[in-house]
């Protein structure tokens, strides 16, 4: 469904601030894989599902989804096959549009924006439905303005709108990172839901390793903008922190320097 | 001392014919109609696309002269509008252009613009800093010699402008240039081509203030290459007294065709304002420091509302009690 191959990519080229985000990153992605993403500060986590959706051009390498070399699109034309949730939950949506404008923005993605009504009534009654699996309470404020949902509301909003159209990928970016414990949990769960009833691709970044572990049937670790650990099915299973954290150690032959991955 | 005002001030207001104010009503709201027309123009791009575009003041000048010329080359004053329209779209194309392809920054694009029109601008006129075009010779769309008729005719014209313009941001096009104003990143991971968003914005901004310069060239009888200048005030002033006094009255309540109104609303008032001002003396060369001075507290004054509610001196005394 995915294949890396061999991407590079520097940052700053030929200044005091060079950085070497990705170093020929190779991957294979499996039609219904979900891959949880692990690996220290400056890894090159967020900057591969970056690459992927295409904010930048890379250096080298290809991008191939689903058969498709995407590696010259620019960012809006990838999105008819991504959905995308970010770390910052105001990132996702639109504050000043209502919840279902939002909503019909993503049921749009990669087809052609005409001057057809921008949201139909038909769309409505079926946005009220879905909103409604949420059990947030949408259902029952879809003109107001997105603006006034809290971080975590906001996050589900963005789930939904991110998987509304069925992406090929479904890329998720350290997505509960900046929700209190209790909500990150509910959109995790969320997440693992919709990844299951849609039969979905994922790949989800995530700085806790705990969540690495119990979710998703693959995990990568990456360093220094490669992958160096690649762990699933049965193996996956059986995994620890602890086995996590050795094998970490015995490639890199560094210490996982990550509090915030240890005690997650 | 509290009794003198009333005299001091019956004594000052002695000189001043209170009914002059009355009877210069019908001019100001014909004044506001055509520059509240150049205001939903500044409205569509400093509000909805939150690109505070400088442009208008040349796009202004450019209507103002084409209209003109048009009309002294013998074409109706229609045509001579709708061309004015035109014109003040491709200045608004060029200026999206250097922003999205040239990477310019969005005020930056828009003085280059502004600059760059004022030789355009008198280009037109045959090198004349103005050109006059009189309502005795021409069937003028609107003059300030019929007034009445301005009003008919800009009001009309203005609410169709609302109508098109609400129905285009129901519209899946529409709604790509709200969601590109309010979060361009989220617009991109949605498919949106943020850079053909913010062009279009611009084009029919720009198109909708040389349309109003076109209007007001007509009004006055003749272009000036310096009629634009501080446009963009007056439509920032219109956008913000039509904002603070709309939000005042219907709250969260107010849609998107009520803020469109209250733009308009915003420029009739500010020229009874500044009608005002002038009659209580204020010298005409003082007008745009008057204006600076309007739009500078009215924009402050949110703000610094917000602060004082969350300020390290009050922060120091106690807190909120």
């Amino acid at each position: 469904m995915l294949e890396l191959v061999d991407v590079y990519k520097t940052f700053n080229l030929g200044t005091i601030n060079e950085k070497k985000a990705l170093n020929g990153v190779n991957l294979k992605l499996e039609a219904g894989d979900f891959v949880t993403v692990i690996g220290g500060n400056g890894a090159g986590k967020s900057t591969v599902l970056n690459a992927i959706a295409g904010v930048w051009p890379v250096d080298s390498g290809a991008i191939i989804i689903d058969g498709m070399n995407v590696t010259g699109l620019p960012e809006h034309k990838r999105a008819s096959v991504l959905g995308r949730v970010f770390q910052d939950p105001m990132t996702g949506t639109t504050a000043t549009m209502e919840i279902q404008e939002n909503l019909a923005l993503a049921a749009r993605r990669g087809q052609f924006r005409g001057l057809r009504w921008g949201i139909t009534k038909k769309e409505k009654k079926e946005y009220r439905e879905l909103l409604a699996t949420l059990d947030l309470g949408l259902e029952d404020r879809m003109t107001s303005k997105v603006g006034l949902l809290s971080g975590g509301q906001r996050q589900a909003l963005t789930l939904l709108m991110a998987t509304l159209k069925k992406p090929k990928l479904l890329l998720l970016d350290e997505h509960t990172a900046a929700l209190d414990p209790k909500t990150a949990a509910k959109v995790l769960e969320l997440s693992d839901h919709i990844i299951e009833d849609h039969k979905l691709t994922a790949m989800m970044v995530t700085h806790n390793m705990r969540d690495a572990i119990i979710h998703g049937n693959r995990l990568i670790m990456m360093n220094e903008g490669r992958v160096i650990l690649d762990i699933k099915g049965e193996e996956k299973k059986r995994l620890t922190v602890e086995d996590l954290l050795r094998k970490f150690e015995e490639i890199s032959g560094e210490e996982f320097a990550n509090d915030k991955a240890l005690l997650g | 001392m509290l009794n003198l005002l009333p005299v001091l001030g019956s004594l000052y207001l002695g000189n001043h014919d209170p009914m002059a104010l009355v009877r210069a009503l019908p001019g100001n709201i014909s004044q506001g109609l055509i520059w509240g027309i150049m205001a939903i123009g500044v409205y569509l791009t400093y509000k909805i696309l939150n690109f505070a575009d400088l442009t208008v003041d040349g796009t202004m000048a450019t209507g103002g002269a084409v209209t003109v010329m048009l009309i002294l080359a013998g074409y109706p004053p229609v045509i001579a509008v709708a061309m004015a329209f035109v014109a003040g779209m491709v200045a608004g194309f060029v200026t999206g252009i250097l922003h999205t392809i040239f990477g310019i920054p969005d005020i930056l694009a828009g003085i280059l613009s502004q600059i760059a029109l004022y030789s355009i601008n008198l280009n037109i006129t045959g090198g004349k800093a103005n050109q006059a075009v009189s309502v005795d010779q021409f069937n003028l769309l609107v003059s300030l010699r019929y007034i009445s008729k301005t009003i008919l005719v800009t009001g009309i014209i203005t609410i169709a402008i609302i109508a098109i313009l609400y129905w285009f941001f129901g519209t899946e096009r529409g709604f790509t240039i709200r969601a590109t104003g309010c979060n361009p990143n989220m617009s991109r991971a949605q498919g949106i081509n943020t850079s053909v968003a913010k062009v279009i914005a611009l084009v029919f901004s720009n198109g909708l203030v040389g349309f109003a310069g076109g209007l007001l060239a007509q009004y006055q009888g003749n272009c000036d290459v310096n009629m634009g200048r501080g446009a963009i005030v007056i439509g920032l002033a219109s956008v913000i007294i039509g904002e603070v006094l709309g939000e005042a009255i219907f709250g969260n309540k107010l849609n998107f065709c009520g803020r469109l109104l209250f733009v308009v609303f915003g420029s009739i008032i500010y020229y009874v304002v500044i009608n005002f001002v002038c009659w209580l003396g204020l010298p005409s060369i003082d007008l745009k420091l008057f204006s600076a001075i309007v739009v500078a507290v009215f924009l402050a004054v949110p703000y610094l509302r917000a602060k004082s509610k969350n300020s390290y001196r009050r922060a120091a005394k106690g807190g909120t009690q």
